[in-house]
């Protein structure tokens, strides 16, 4: 890939943030379907132990391994490359990083029965999320016969109220461990998530709070303390389409909507009872015209934030795979992968 | 249509349940998103406007419930809300959670100045009191438990914290209150207590695993910031699992009152319903369950799949508007057609219809599981609530007074 065909060519590490209930976890799942069009193997990773994957793709609760779950989005004739889960666990992460440094799995049972791995997965959250954040660094990094396993990795991380934390593990870390092994690890961890190889990014819906949350979120990854971390794209999930004219829009924002041409135009379709059902429709209508000067205005304020921007239809009879498939194809339409 | 089956269940009638004098504290809680916060301000609101005297105390680090108050600033002490009717003798104030500084307090009442300095200076609680996952929770419960000793308040409302289960709020306290009193922590202060590095030679094997792994994984030093921490908090041990207790028993009484709160999606619900599950286990008061946000149409006597055909008519048959073969409309593209308007109404009215019918066909699966719950919906609105005349009309709709939720139950019924 020497041409740059997409806004984040050179990302391996996608990080998806959102405040709950945008729809991270189904943005993150169709990123990676998007991502691997290009032919590649894709790895979708959570970390909140939610199984959100499972229930996205429909399949059995996953366990701690990275198995194939879908085919990515086929580019023309040409097929997608894998989508590989992984529902990254602190314990079983602690576990591996103890065999893979230290040659201390055997002592895993040994340790949870006494409440160690509870203490460090758990107790303390720096520790946890480096060893999170090193699994999806690690598998970003991984190579097999001089070339990349993954071509990228997809994190459906913690909310955005959490990201600059989670993201920020050294500086989390140094408060607890100014020197050692983990501080060591949390550094090279910390490199990768630096680096132009990783982007984090936003998924908001078009509402006041959503977006201002996203706003937030992208402010503090600017900020000084968390520098060096690349904001991503904005994904604008669950949108409306306008179904009204701007004079409609106005009409219906000021109650003047016209309900005769309503009423005649519902009873040329063939409908009964045209004149009370104009009167309903009119007050959804005007309702919808409010959402709509809402979502505009959401609309200007996120485009302050001067990032990428990327439209998803909401939709609504319901998320499966075949919408999936749809939003990874807007992504990719879009640059976004 | 399955427009008249959700009927079925019972309707929460949260008035009747915040009126109650006997109703002391009303637990909101349910995943992250569904709008727990400006419910639960709502829920106070309403009975202090309605005679109570009411606390809601939130625990969310955004300043939500500020914003949706009318509040710049909240702390750790309850603050008048200003502009609440009080012509029914209640009162309102709103509270939000200082984990860090509920976390020193406790520490502070429990040891001696000095020791008590020692503590609050101690790398690894600063560690624990600013980011542990469960302090929030733990906080929050102790905030509760001493709200409801002060006497001064006839309602709490809580707020849970926004954490990724609904089920962690009920967890964490005891998870951290079994950790500051468990096995591990004995263990750690063992060395301590027979002094310096004399502990190698007395020690069981359990001990050095895990010393030699935290060594490993945190460096010593970080060992030494635990053990100094666990010897100086050693005057408290006990405190920190039975306080966790207390407010979970205080849970128990019938004075609680549970609200799940969710929206209308199936992550949010089958986390309701876990939820639900579990308070019936523990046998913990569980008054129902609220649907936020729900979507409705008012013409509801008109199925998604006549009006999508009535649009489809006026598009072929008057010249409509042009739609893609997908049957998304993008902008309006000619002018004048004769029906544009109705053509557009329709499908936006098909659209709300179809939201609509997978809102309720969520719901009704709640409800199959769980028929003895009683429920409540609240009704999307197109703008955020952000003062109080917004909670006043959420506080509406949850006691079925607003008009448009009448309407659109007139048209299901």
């Amino acid at each position: 890939m020497s041409a740059r065909d997409n806004d984040w060519d050179g990302v391996r590490l996608h990080v998806v943030t959102g405040k709950g209930g945008t729809g991270k976890t189904t943005v993150a799942g169709a990123l990676a379907l998007a991502l691997a069009s290009h032919g590649g193997n894709v790895l979708l990773m959570e970390v909140e132990g939610r199984q959100g994957i499972a229930q996205l793709f429909d399949s059995p609760p996953l366990p701690y391994g990275e198995r194939k779950i879908a085919v990515g989005l086929a580019s023309g004739p040409r097929p997608g490359g894998d989508v590989y889960a992984l529902a990254a666990d602190p314990e079983e992460a602690l576990l591996e990083y103890l065999a893979m440094f230290y040659n201390l799995r055997h002592a895993g049972q040994a340790l949870t029965k006494l409440g160690v791995v509870d203490f460090v997965t758990t107790l303390a959250p720096g520790l946890r999320d480096v060893l999170l954040i090193g699994k999806a660094a690690e598998a970003a990094r991984r190579r097999k016969r001089q070339r990349h396993v993954y071509d990228a990795v997809v994190m459906d991380a913690p909310p955005t109220g959490r990201i600059g934390r989670f993201l920020n593990v050294a500086t989390e870390i140094s408060g607890l461990a100014r020197v050692g092994p983990i501080r060591g690890h949390a550094d090279t961890v910390q490199s990768v998530v630096r680096s132009p190889q990783t982007a984090v990014h936003f998924v908001t819906v078009l509402e006041e709070m959503p977006v201002q949350e996203t706003l937030d979120g992208i402010a503090e990854l600017h900020d000084q303390a968390h520098g060096g971390l690349q904001v991503g794209g904005i994904m604008i999930n669950m949108m409306r389409p306008e179904v009204l004219s701007e004079a409609e829009l106005a009409a219906a924002r000021d109650g003047t909507l016209d309900s005769d041409e309503l009423a005649m135009g519902l009873k040329a379709a063939g409908l009964d009872d045209s004149r009370p059902l104009a009167v309903d429709l009119a007050a959804d209508l005007a309702e919808h015209a409010c959402a709509v000067e809402l979502q505009r205005s959401e609309r200007r304020r996120l485009a302050a934030a001067g990032q990428p921007r990327y439209d998803l239809p909401l939709i609504p009879d319901g998320m499966d795979l075949a919408g999936l498939y749809r939003l990874a194809a807007e992504l990719r339409r879009q640059g976004a992968a | 249509m399955d427009a008249g089956r959700t009927d079925r269940y019972r309707r929460l009638d949260t008035d009747r349940l915040a009126d109650d004098p006997r109703t002391r504290i009303i637990v909101c809680c349910g995943s992250g998103g569904v709008g727990k916060t400006t419910v639960a301000a709502a829920v106070g609101l309403r009975a202090a406007e309605r005679g109570r005297r009411v606390v809601v105390l939130t625990v969310d680090p955004a300043r939500r419930l500020a914003q949706s108050m009318g509040l710049t600033s909240l702390d750790n002490t309850p603050r008048p809300v200003e502009g609440v009717d009080t012509a029914a003798g209640g009162s309102l104030h709103a509270m939000m959670l200082d984990m860090k500084r509920t976390f020193d307090e406790i520490v502070e009442a429990h040891s001696d100045p000095d020791r008590a300095t020692q503590i609050l200076a101690n790398p690894f609680y600063q560690s624990l009191s600013s980011s542990f996952a469960g302090t929030q929770e733990y906080m929050a419960m102790e905030k509760l438990g001493q709200l409801r000793r002060a006497e001064e308040w006839d309602l709490i409302v809580v707020d849970t914290p926004p954490s990724r289960s609904a089920l962690d709020f009920l967890d964490a306290p005891q998870r951290l209150g079994r950790f500051l009193d468990g096995r591990l922590i004995r263990v750690l202060t063992a060395p301590a207590k027979v002094g310096g590095r004399a502990y190698l030679k007395v020690l069981n094997t359990g001990f050095s695993l895990v010393t030699g792994v935290l060594t490993k994984v945190l460096g010593a030093q970080v060992l030494r910031d635990v053990q100094t921490f666990v010897t100086a908090l050693d005057t408290m041990f006990g405190g920190f699992r039975e306080r966790a207790d207390y407010t979970y028993r205080l849970l128990q009484t019938p004075g609680t009152a549970f609200l799940v709160i969710a929206a209308p999606e199936p992550d949010a619900l089958r986390e309701a319903s876990y939820f639900v599950e579990r308070l019936s286990r523990d046998r913990m008061p569980l008054a129902g369950l609220i649907v936020n946000r729900v979507h409705r149409a008012r013409a509801g006597r008109l199925s998604a799949a006549r009006s999508l055909a009535a649009a489809e008519t006026l598009q072929n048959g008057n010249g409509g508007r042009s739609a893609d073969e997908d049957g998304d409309d993008g902008p309006p593209t000619g002018y004048p057609e004769r029906y544009p308007l109705a053509e557009a109404a329709l499908r936006l009215h098909a659209e709300r219809m179809q939201l609509r019918t997978r809102e309720r066909r969520l719901a009704e699966v709640f409800i199959a599981a769980h028929p003895s719950v009683p429920m409540v919906e609240i009704p999307a609105r197109p703008e955020d609530v952000h003062d109080l005349a917004g909670l006043r009309a959420i506080g509406e709709s949850l006691a079925g007074e607003d008009p448009a939720t009448q309407s659109a139950a007139q048209a299901h019924g």
